[in-house]
């Protein structure tokens, strides 16, 4: 509940935040998507659906929705990169680089040690996708952007390559890509001369698709990856959002992150 | 006499000069003309080709923002369905020679074309999979960075 109020107070404006509110009140109330009157007072909660839903095609990105993801590092095992391959696959990141340095990483895997008592976990670390992103702020040319249902992103139609956004992102999250490349997916345009970075596999979620890392993490049996919309009350991820205790990286620079993390 | 002269050489020069300009007047000068060929006739493209010759950047660059920016999928101006409906047969590509599709134009009028510094110019290509070749992490320093709490 105390998540439900923050992410509300810290909504991308004032009307916005208004705006979900009262969406969320009327939720309650049993009037619309997802509850179902019984009788007055008594609402059954339908079980929401476990992906996405697709978009009617065109139909624009509604604010209605933000999209997040809950990582359980309890269940996330130090060797494994799951997630990073199906990323690379999905986003065509296959390109060979003269030094390792300047390989892109939409996704990668870090183990983190508590220094007292030396215990570790593992966890995937990506683009958190702020409500308030610091990307966003700081480009010159609007070409980081942060699309009205939450995913953050470049348009590298208008990115110039000046890597302000790789300077101003806490999570080190953008790459900036070095060389020319020609063996990039056709649904997924990356060049040189652009800074990138996860974009909730974009193409996907608007097909009604979960993004690629959290499909091979629950399909290989894992289950350490959720994604969903945070705007619902009764998706799986607000719901256990709700319930259980999460922790946003960072929590301090108050960016309202979409990507949470459980046991950490 | 220097009539007689004078009519030879200018005839002369005329004989000499007329192919040149023949063959100029068709098409054959210093730039070679485009080939524009169309590998799928049975197919309807959106627009008229007078429309897409003229209007065919502002098409894209209006349906760009749609979509990356608004998230507007679907819509029948799309890079992805110029390319399946116009690489070429041997190549698979709307690149690779000044005989492709989109190549032939601009070459022609010198425009270049930034489109593929991004976008895959292959129809229905399939990207190489590396199994993940990316390092796991850039600097060891992240493994012992402590909690980030």
């Amino acid at each position: 509940m105390n998540e439900q109020t923050q992410m509300d107070k810290a909504g991308a404006d004032k009307a916005d935040a208004a705006r979900r509110k009262f969406v969320g009140a009327v939720a309650a109330a049993g009037a619309v998507g997802g509850v179902a009157a019984l009788a007055p007072g008594l609402h059954l909660i339908q079980v929401s659906q476990a992906t996405p839903t697709p978009r009617a095609a065109g139909e624009a990105a509604s604010n209605k929705v933000r999209w997040g993801m809950l990582i359980d590092t309890s269940k996330c095992d130090s060797g494994c990169t799951d997630c990073v391959k199906a990323c690379a696959t999905e986003n065509g990141i296959n390109e060979t680089v003269k030094d390792a340095r300047q390989a892109s990483q939409w996704i990668r895997k870090i183990d983190i040690k508590e220094p007292k008592t030396d215990h570790t976990h593992s966890l995937p670390m990506m683009c958190q996708h702020c409500a308030e992103p610091p990307c966003v702020d700081v480009c010159p040319t609007g070409a980081s952007m942060k699309r009205a249902d939450g995913i953050v992103l470049v348009d590298r139609h208008t990115c110039i390559g000046c890597r302000y956004c790789m300077m101003a992102c806490p999570y080190k999250a953008r790459s900036f890509v070095h060389e020319a490349l020609t063996e990039q997916n056709p649904e997924v345009p990356r060049g040189i001369g652009c800074v990138e970075s996860c974009n909730f596999c974009v193409t996907r979620v608007d097909k009604g698709m979960e993004p690629a890392c959290v499909e091979t993490c629950t399909k290989a049996g894992h289950n350490a990856m959720l994604f969903g919309d945070l705007n619902d009350p009764n998706s799986e991820i607000s719901r256990r959002i709700a319930q259980q205790a999460t922790t946003q990286v960072r929590a301090d620079l108050k960016l309202n992150l979409g990507v949470r993390y459980q046991g950490i | 006499m220097l009539y007689a002269v004078r009519l030879a050489l200018i005839t002369l020069a005329t004989a000499i000069a007329l192919p040149a300009s023949l063959s100029y007047a068709a098409g054959e000068g210093r730039t070679p003309k485009p080939v524009i060929k169309i590998e799928n006739a049975d197919t309807k493209c959106v627009a008229p080709p007078e429309e897409m010759r003229r209007n065919h950047m502002e098409m894209l660059k209006h349906q760009r923002d749609e979509t990356l920016r608004e998230g507007i999928r679907g819509e029948p101006v799309s890079l992805n369905r110029c390319i399946n409906c116009h690489a070429s047969k041997q190549t698979g590509s709307v690149l690779g020679s000044n005989e492709n599709f989109c190549q032939t134009c601009h070459a022609y009028v010198a425009v270049k074309l930034d489109c593929w510094d991004c976008h895959q110019p292959k129809a229905n290509y399939k990207a190489r999979v590396t199994n993940g070749a990316a390092p796991a992490s850039h600097d060891k320093a992240a493994s012992t960075m402590g909690a980030m709490k």
